[in-house]
């Protein structure tokens, strides 16, 4: 009862501190976006379409002459402009753009559309969402657990070939994924055209949901191994030192002159007390990743997130770019907070209380 | 001291990190030149796509060096000058003569095909004929191909000719004017006639003073060190300039980061208390910023300068990872015997600091930053790769973003991959480095 109540103390300390994270990481997008005048632009053009449709909906003001509808028109604008605070100072606009980044009304977009047609930006980043989670998550789970089962066996045959392999192609985590993702495609697309060059099905998508499966497979494959190759050697060879830092020590020998079997050391000894670090190395990692999907889906062309944020740049869209930078920040936080959780779930120390969150 | 140089001798045990800073060794050669030969401006001026002096490159044309493999030919660019080469004659009357003469001994056709002509007139201009005249043989041919009363400067795009095509039997002037072939004969089996060509000007001038010059460019297949981009622009200068820049960025990018981590995570673990609280909650804030879609942001909205999108970099970077784990290191560091036995013996703060706290922390500073390298050389890269990357300087990023990495469709491998090798290797450079470093200063690690 006592240990639980502890969690969950823990828990809303962990997630107060990752809504204070949120909202200040948000209120900085809309800073550097409200002194670019960004803001205002997005929030002027708003009101006129709003100001539009009421007045299109008035059958008494349309039939009025073009200059008088004009006046009225303006009137109506600059009215709205006011109550939405557009005349204050942009301090006191911010603040309220923030109330509307973190409630998610993220305003409308200024050329980008979603499939179907909405031009507002919640909606298009809701539609892109679903392709970037598939890439990250299924690229994360394939690196976490061959990564971490990998280490272990290296761990228990340290010095061998393979183990020295590992090592010495640590350094090609130099080059992030998308970087390797070049080279990929000119292999398997350009050269030997085994594979597609980008994109997430065939155009257009298959009916039949193992079809649809099947093409989703061939185009995840490049940008799969892409991030593989980029973490996998890096990450196999920290998490193996931990494990063998972890191996030599005292209690471990004294299990193994016990007699405790050599499974039942790794996982009780060895395994139990570095998962911590592991964790916090893992999800420092999955911050990166979030900013690498940016590069690598544009690399692919695959329709994600990062791949709207590219669109966004080329095409000059304000709002979708705000927007997603939004979405990024909230991303980030419950990433960073399902992991705190799952590190409260692994780390004892949090449950007994003693000692604050240890960094690894 | 002396143990810090003892330490760095044992570099040599590492052959890897020795070949890393070689190759570093060579790249700083490189930007040293570079930065010295053509100068900043001078590269930025240079770069623009309208430069003059890139009408005279082919576009899309692979590097030089591509001929040296058996059995390839390309032609490369011919170009041919009326003062230089070429042979002028002018007579009483006005009449003129230009002669354009060149060798062509390659494999392959060009792949275009421009005469320039300047003239020098007051009212009247001269009145030209264009003569192309094929190798000597049987087959030798007169091929008239244009005339017109020209202007000051006058361009004659000789491959987009249409009439000529015609005339040529369908096929582009570039082949139609370098083959011998006969028409019927199927497309790849269609071979260029080696020999002297002659291009030949003649004409009237109606005035005393008057003059005409010619320039003759026969775009080539290959060109220079890195070949061109689709903009005819020389990629020599971009892999050149990328590299200083690449080394500037990096460098004051992870120097500055790590300093001012360092520096971070020792005021919070020596002051300790409200202070070492805030600023622990502030990095465990900033680490969870959306680094990547700021810097867009900011590029975006703000400036496109490398150097403003460094400033953002550096600010970004202020608190990190890097904050909490120095402050941990020089807690432990702070309440490690040798420090008590230090202030026992009445030694004093900056003693202190400088001989046993620093010290102790170096051996994680100096591999953590030189491994950070890489990844700040990548992120320019990124930044440019993503659009917001300096639009007037040259560097591999851009040169990346340029090629749209689409250029792998269309086959332009050259393009995509020589930027990405001199990224690839720089990087690798500083990683293997920093990989030996981490051993020699990590005794723990070095056994493992």
């Amino acid at each position: 009862m006592d240990n639980l109540l502890r969690l969950g103390k823990y828990t809303v300390v962990r997630g107060i501190l990752i809504v204070l994270t949120v909202a200040i990481g948000v209120y900085l997008t809309v800073v550097i976006a409200t002194m670019g005048g960004y803001m205002d632009k997005i929030l002027e053009a708003q009101i006129k379409e709003q100001v539009g449709l009421e007045l299109q909906g008035n059958e008494e003001l349309r039939r009025l002459p073009q200059a008088e509808y004009r006046r009225y028109y303006d009137e109506r604008v600059a009215v709205l402009k006011r109550s939405y605070g557009l005349d204050r100072p942009w301090i006191y606009r911010s603040g309220r753009y923030l109330l509307n980044a973190v409630t998610l009304n993220l305003g409308r977009s200024e050329r980008i559309l979603s499939d179907t047609g909405s031009s507002e930006v919640r909606s298009i980043i809701l539609e892109r969402l679903r392709a970037t989670l598939t890439l990250i998550l299924t690229g994360q789970l394939l690196l976490f657990f061959t990564a971490l089962f990998t280490a272990l066996y290296l761990s228990r045959h340290y010095g061998t070939r393979l183990d020295r392999a590992v090592v010495a192609l640590s350094p090609t985590s130099a080059a992030p994924a998308w970087f390797y993702g070049i080279f990929l495609i000119l292999i398997f697309a350009s050269l030997l055209r085994v594979l597609p060059y980008g994109g997430m099905v065939v155009a257009p998508p298959p009916e039949e949901t193992w079809a649809y499966f099947l093409s989703l497979l061939r185009h995840l494959a490049l940008p799969l191994s892409a991030w593989f190759i980029g973490g996998i050697f890096q990450t196999t060879f920290y998490w193996r030192t931990f494990f063998l830092i972890s191996s030599s020590e005292d209690y471990v020998e004294m299990a193994k002159a016990k007699g405790v079997p050599p499974r039942a050391v790794e996982r009780r000894y060895v395994l139990r007390p570095t998962l911590p670090p592991v964790i916090t190395s893992f999800s420092l990692m999955l911050i990166g990743s979030w900013m690498g999907a940016i590069i690598l889906e544009t690399v692919f062309t695959w329709p994600g997130l990062g791949r709207l944020l590219f669109q966004g740049i080329s095409l000059n869209d304000a709002p979708v770019i705000v927007g997603t930078t939004v979405i990024y920040a909230y991303l980030l936080g419950v990433t960073v907070f399902l992991l705190d959780l799952l590190y409260a779930a692994l780390d004892p120390r949090v449950k007994m209380g003693a000692g604050g969150r240890r960094m690894a | 001291m002396k143990a810090f140089l003892a330490r760095l001798k044992e570099f040599r045990r590492y052959p890897s990190a020795v070949a890393g800073l070689g190759i570093i060794g060579v790249l700083l050669l490189v930007s040293v030149y570079t930065a010295i030969t053509i100068p900043y401006g001078e590269a930025i001026r240079r770069w623009r796509p309208t430069d003059e002096r890139w009408l005279e490159n082919p576009r899309f044309a692979p590097p030089q060096w591509l001929n040296v493999l058996p059995g390839v030919n390309r032609p490369e660019t011919i170009v041919v000058r009326s003062g230089q080469q070429g042979q002028k004659s002018v007579a009483e009357d006005g009449r003129f003569e230009i002669v354009l003469p060149f060798q062509f001994p390659y494999d392959g056709f060009p792949t275009e095909l421009t005469l320039f002509l300047s003239s020098q007139y007051a009212v009247l201009g001269p009145y030209v004929e264009v003569v192309w005249i094929t190798p000597e043989g049987p087959d030798r041919k007169e091929i008239p191909l244009w005339t017109r009363s020209v202007k000051r400067a006058e361009r004659y795009i000789v491959s987009s000719d249409g009439e000529l095509a015609s005339r040529l039997g369908g096929r582009a002037p570039e082949i139609g004017l370098f083959t011998a072939a006969a028409l019927g004969v199927p497309k790849d089996q269609v071979k260029p006639a080696k020999g002297e060509y002659q291009m030949l000007i003649r004409g009237w001038m109606f005035e005393e003073d008057g003059d005409v010059d010619a320039k003759l460019v026969v775009y080539g297949q290959v060109h220079g060190w890195a070949g061109t981009d689709n903009m005819r622009r020389d990629l020599t200068l971009a892999l050149l300039w990328g590299t200083p820049i690449a080394f500037a960025f990096g460098l004051v990018a992870a120097v500055g980061v790590a300093a001012s981590q360092f520096t971070l995570g020792a005021i919070s673990a020596w002051f300790g208390g409200g202070l070492d609280a805030f600023l622990q909650f502030i990095t465990r804030v900033w680490m969870t910023l959306p680094a990547l879609p700021i810097y867009i942001m900011v590029g975006m909205f703000w400036s496109r300068s490398i150097w403003a999108i460094l400033g953002v970099v550096l600010i970004l970077g202020l608190f990190g990872g890097g904050v909490l784990m120095y402050r941990s290191m020089f807690l432990q560091a702070k309440e490690s015997p040798y420090i008590e036995a230090a202030r026992a013996y009445g030694a004093k703060n900056m003693r202190i600091v400088f001989r046993y706290l620093i010290p102790r922390v170096i051996p994680v500073l100096i591999p953590g930053f030189v491994s950070a390298i890489p990844a700040y050389v990548f992120l320019e890269a990124s930044l440019a790769v993503l659009g917001i990357g300096d639009p007037s300087l040259p560097t591999w990023g851009k040169v990346l973003n340029d090629s749209n990495i689409a250029a792998l469709l269309q086959g332009h491998y050259y393009w995509v991959i020589q930027p990405a090798i001199l990224l690839l290797v720089t990087g690798f450079a500083f990683a293997l480095v920093g990989f030996a470093l981490d051993r020699i200063f990590n005794p723990r690690l070095r056994a493992i």
